[in-house]
């Protein structure tokens, strides 16, 4: 711990706790056996809504598209009263200013992702460039990535020092830091990322960029959530949390409350602390809420696709 | 950067912050329906393949104790009705079972499972119901891993010439078997899958408290179609216990309960060559060290000790943690501790049901008491209790002393005494420091500690980085005052054969 | 004095060293505690010698030895305590003839003497192959359903307390100790009582066998004053009974409840046979124990993690 070299700088005072994959595993699964129901599945369903990053990240993202994602996200569904908003859209930072405009007084916050988004292969001057763009643009949160390749050679303090550069750039906007867990191998590294970003600053923790399998899955989101959980108990400060890819449907988006709320309580049940990366999600809890209201089940050609 | 990561830096002071689970307990009910559940306002004794009204013309009620209401009423055997049945078991052995050819043996042993199977649903809802169970542990545990122990024992029927290097096996005869109510169909399962499969036949005898899913299990074995007599089911007190275990006809006793009722047995049994299984109490050291998954590590403590309401023979009853992580440890598990959801058990989300009588739990409060007086800390979940049944919060005692009796008793609930310790024989000390050795739990990240400590501890069931996981496969039993003999695996049959040599 | 009443013949005789019959408890030879001793008489009525009449304190500092050398024998490597009892059978072929002699005494003739002994050394081979085998034999690998690795494997059960066979005085004593200690365990041994001395001798073999002080302890006495102490006693964890008193194995098995005690009753077993020896003596004095640990799923699917 004294004689520390540079690498090890910052594991040489903070250290990670092993994860047991097998346990975990079964940990998660124990919240699929939650049984929700009525007025509890209601809620879950509307906070699910207002959890969600509406986005779109491809490469033939339009301005058409992107404006009409800002239209779907101030109206899920109209014959529906009451249905609150999504928490973000989420785009390109070419895409910010549109969205800024489609999505005026609206209360929908906009989120870009930055930093060599999604494989981060670019200098480091250029990422800090980006999210410099990003913010002027007007993005309220940037989602960065992390070096996986630096982070896996266990240049750990490289990482620590990204991130801290990043978030320095952010300025007021918050900084979700992707760590791509579907690119990490392991558990305890999954953890070891998450210790890294939260002590280099982040505000929110995000499993994955979509275009890498496997992306959120439970058991790696509670890794995470336990890792917030135990930087909470050391600092009392809340850092947020988002799985990202994966998720579509309203029974799994429930699962994942279930476990927030059962691994980090009732304060983080809310979008300024949990969020869902998703692109399809919000019809199918579209769909449930119109089933719980009808009582039939629903088919997906009532539901504008974007 | 540094000056950055400074600041970030854990605070040196030990902090009190806590997460808040209220709103967490109050998902919107989700009951399993008791419509599939089908009990008989009465049951007779099961004998010679008939339920039989018994010869004390007495029954006794059984109550849920989640609300403390009759669901039915069950026949008292008496001594003439132990007799009966154990003769109907001996001439089902001479006359039928031992002549069998093995594998058509195993074909019926392969059938109870089966129908088991098929049952699932409502033998759960039934356990849930007569022992205050949640039911996502008796539908997800009990009555699957019951159809399982029949399964595995099923194929070994025509293989016993395999079992035992240069040997062969031959059945006993009779065997008396007393199961207690924590579970209540696994425990009839595991007692009766491995004597029917190695040829013996059998006179059960459920919990007095518990006796209903046994019952159930009598309706099953008369719709497989087994032959009248190899299994007989009777319901009764410590009396009709009393009766099978000192019947001259019975060869082969095999008992899970108490220590003291198991000394009792003991006592009783001497001089008469019957054999005996003896599966007694436990105190189970449950390990952490400061190098362990530790979220891990909390969640089997909690499994550990709260399965069940604690209701286990094998529940890891004391928490040894490495001082340098106690103080985590303990946050975290008060944490979840708050999570649990205690409630009816026939609730889908519950975690905690009811305490299994009333007798039970003022032995539970006596021990909550006890804990108070001798100066340990007690911590318990702030959750709301049902007004009417039988229940207890999760708890948990910390500043205990290994010389408490929180710390050296069997308590037999949802009661968790924690302790300390520094180093690798210390804590080996202190945990072999009982009389009891049943099981115990380890968790650590290294492995060369693992088989150490492994190989150190003296008990019948080691669990590292995991606890009480059970398996058809996996022989279960203890050392020293825990009892002899194993069930489960390969090495459950040997109680219930005599080796003869080939 | 008149020195010419001793002949010539009785001066020059040289006169034998009569052998001292102790206990052997810890390694060390005392006598009992108790000072006590019984008449050892052969079947002319003459006696042989003093054997000491061990008392119940005798058994406890025998218990206590036992104990102290619990968890270093069973903690050694089988093959070394393969070694230990191979070499064991090595000191008593090589003391054959001392154990011939006092079987002869004991009024066994030459010859039985003879086969005795010889089937005792062989017996003392057998199980010395037996110390890194009978784990592999009792030993399963657990197919369970779920993620986890699991073992079955047996070990000591502690310090066994041993009544021996009253007529077999080497061959039964050999035969009950050597499964007892190629299991791990160690063991307190009341001897024959009408046969006591190769027992006795045979503690002069164990002590220069590198047997660690403490795994074996032979006590001599009376049944009727030491059996109910052999299973009263709540830190033995094991008690074998090799005769056929029925009053006694009841008593025995009465006892036993105090502390759950493991019993052996060997009471129809002719130990000259090949029943007896067998590696089901050791599983006897076995307990199984079953580890449980997690697999990590990784790289059992594909894409996981």
């Amino acid at each position: 711990m004294f004689f520390m070299n540079d690498k090890d700088k910052f594991f040489g005072f903070l250290k990670s706790p092993s994860v047991d994959q097998v346990g975990l595993e079964e940990r998660a699964s124990r919240f699929t056996k939650r049984s929700i129901k009525k007025e509890t599945k209601l809620n879950g369903l509307f906070l699910t809504l207002n959890m969600i990053d509406l986005t779109t990240l491809e490469g033939k993202d339009s301005e058409g598209k992107v404006k009409q994602l800002c239209y779907k996200a101030q109206h899920l569904h109209d014959t529906y009263p009451g249905l609150p908003t999504v928490a973000a859209i989420c785009v390109y930072p070419a895409m910010i200013r549109i969205a800024k405009k489609a999505l005026a007084g609206s209360g929908i916050k906009i989120a870009s992702v930055a930093t060599g988004f999604p494989s981060g292969q670019v200098p480091q001057k250029v990422k800090i460039k980006e999210t410099r763009f990003a913010v002027a643009e007007g993005a309220d949160e940037v989602d960065m990535v992390i070096s996986r390749g630096k982070f896996l050679a266990g240049e750990y303090n490289y990482v620590f020092d990204e991130i801290a550069t990043i978030k320095d750039a952010c300025g007021a906007a918050r900084l979700k830091v992707i760590l791509e867990t579907g690119e990490l191998g392991t558990m305890d590294k999954i953890r070891r990322a998450s210790d890294i970003a939260m002590h280099a600053g982040a505000d929110f923790i995000k499993t994955s960029t979509g275009k890498i399998q496997p992306a959120a899955t439970m058991p790696v989101t509670l890794v995470m959530l336990e890792a917030i959980r135990d930087f909470y108990y050391q600092t009392g400060k809340m850092i947020g949390m988002k799985p990202a890819g994966g998720i579509s449907k309203s029974k799994l988006a429930l699962h994942y409350l279930v476990m927030v709320k059962e691994t980090l309580g009732d304060a983080w049940m809310n979008n300024e602390w949990f969020r869902f990366g998703a692109s399809s999600l919000a019809n199918d809890v579209l769909m449930q809420i119109e089933k719980e209201r009808t009582g039939n089940y629903q088919s997906g050609n009532y539901f504008s696709i974007d | 950067m540094d000056k950055k990561m400074q600041t970030v830096l854990p605070k040196k002071k030990k902090n009190t912050l806590k997460l808040k689970f209220e709103t967490t307990r109050s998902y919107a009910p989700a009951l399993e329906s008791t419509s599939a559940a089908n009990i008989k306002p009465q049951y007779d004794l099961f004998i010679n393949g008939k339920f039989e009204a018994p010869l004390s013309k007495k029954y006794f009620p059984t109550i849920n104790p989640s609300n403390e209401e009759k669901l039915s009423e069950v026949a008292e055997a008496n001594a003439a009705d132990v007799d009966k049945a154990v003769k109907a078991a001996t001439n089902a052995y001479e006359k039928v079972w031992k002549k069998m050819a093995a594998k058509e043996r195993g074909k019926y042993i392969f059938r109870i499972a089966r129908i088991i199977q098929e049952k699932a649903r409502e033998l759960a809802i039934i356990e849930t119901l007569d022992g205050g169970k949640p039911i996502r542990e008796s539908r997800d545990f009990d009555i699957p891993a019951a159809a399982n122990h029949f399964f595995y024992y099923a194929g070994w029927a025509d293989k016993l010439d395999y079992a035992f290097p240069n040997k062969r096996t031959e059945s006993i005869g009779v065997a008396g078997q007393i199961i207690p109510w924590n579970f209540p169909l696994l425990m009839a399962a595991w007692k009766i899958a491995p004597a029917l499969a190695t040829g013996n036949t059998v006179v059960l005898k459920p919990a007095e408290t518990t006796p209903l899913t046994a019952l159930k299990l009598a309706e099953i074995i008369q719709e497989a179609d087994l032959p009248p007599g190899v299994v007989n089911i009777i319901t009764g007190g410590g009396a009709t216990g009393v009766a099978l275990v000192n019947h001259p006809e019975i060869k082969k006793i095999a008992f899970t309960g108490s220590t003291e009722v198991g000394k009792i047995i003991l006592q009783t049994t001497a001089g008469t060559n019957k054999k005996l299984t003896l599966e007694l109490g436990g105190k189970a050291a449950n390990i952490i060290f400061e190098d362990a998954p530790l979220d891990e590590a909390v969640e089997g403590v909690i499994n550990g000790i709260f399965f069940n309401q604690g209701q286990v023979c094998c529940a890891g009853s004391r928490l040894y943690v490495q001082e340098s992580v106690a103080h985590t440890v303990i946050q975290k598990l008060k944490d979840r501790l708050e999570s649990l959801i205690v409630g009816n058990p026939l609730d889908k989300n519950t975690d905690i049901g009811a305490i299994n009588s009333r007798q039970q739990l003022q032995t539970i409060q006596k021990y909550l008491k006890i804990g108070k007086q001798e100066g340990a800390e007690l911590y318990e979940s702030p959750c709301a209790l049902p007004k009417k049944g039988f229940w207890c919060r999760p708890t948990l005692f910390t500043n205990v002393a290994q010389s408490n009796r929180i710390a050296q008793e069997e308590i037999f609930g949802p009661v968790l005494a924690i302790l300390t310790f520094r180093t690798d024989d210390e804590v080996i000390e202190k945990a072999n420091n009982s009389p009891y050795g049943l099981s115990a739990g380890v968790w650590t990240d290294k492995g060369s500690k693992i088989f150490n400590m492994s190989k150190r501890l003296k008990a019948g069931v080691i669990w590292a980085n995991t606890f009480n996981k059970f398996d058809p496969t996996s022989p279960f039993g203890g050392f020293k005052e825990s009892g002899f003999g194993r069930e489960g695996g390969l090495h459950g049959l040997l109680p219930y054969v005599n080796l003869i040599n080939s | 004095m008149n020195n010419s009443t001793i002949s010539k013949k009785t001066i020059s005789k040289r006169i034998e060293v009569l052998k001292t019959y102790k206990i052997y408890i810890g390694g060390q030879f005392p006598r009992s505690e108790s000072g006590r001793f019984y008449d050892l008489i052969d079947e002319g009525g003459k006696k042989i010698a003093n054997i000491c009449l061990s008392s119940r304190k005798d058994f406890r500092d025998a218990v206590i030895a036992a104990r102290n050398a619990c968890s270093g024998w069973g903690n050694r490597a089988a093959f070394n305590r393969s070694q230990i009892l191979y070499r064991m059978a090595e000191m008593l072929e090589g003391r054959k003839q001392q154990f011939i002699d006092e079987l002869v005494q004991q009024g066994n003739s030459k010859s039985q003497g003879a086969k005795e002994v010889d089937l005792s050394i062989d017996r003392l081979i057998y199980y010395a192959g037996w110390c890194d085998k009978y784990q592999q034999l009792f030993s399963s690998v657990n197919p369970v359903a779920s993620a986890h690795y699991n073992f079955s494997v047996p070990e000591p059960t502690g310090v066994v307390s041993i009544i021996a066979p009253q007529s077999s005085s080497l061959l039964g004593l050999v035969s009950v100790i050597a499964p007892v200690i190629a299991g791990g365990n160690t063991c307190v041994v009341l001897a024959s009582e009408k046969n006591p001395l190769c027992a006795v001798t045979f503690a002069e073999v164990l002590n220069s066998s590198d047997l660690p002080a403490g795994v074996v302890n032979i006590l001599t006495g009376k049944i009727s004053e030491l059996s109910s102490w052999f299973v009263q006693h709540m830190d033995v964890n094991a008690t074998i009974y090799c005769e056929t008193n029925h009053a006694i194995q009841k008593m025995i098995q009465e006892k036993s409840a105090g502390n759950v005690k493991r019993i052996q009753l060997y009471d129809k077993i002719d130990w000259n046979k090949s029943e007896g020896q067998s590696p089901y003596f050791i599983q006897n004095m076995q307990e199984i124990k079953t580890t449980w640990h997690p697999i990590e799923p990784i790289g059992s699917g594909s894409g996981g993690y």
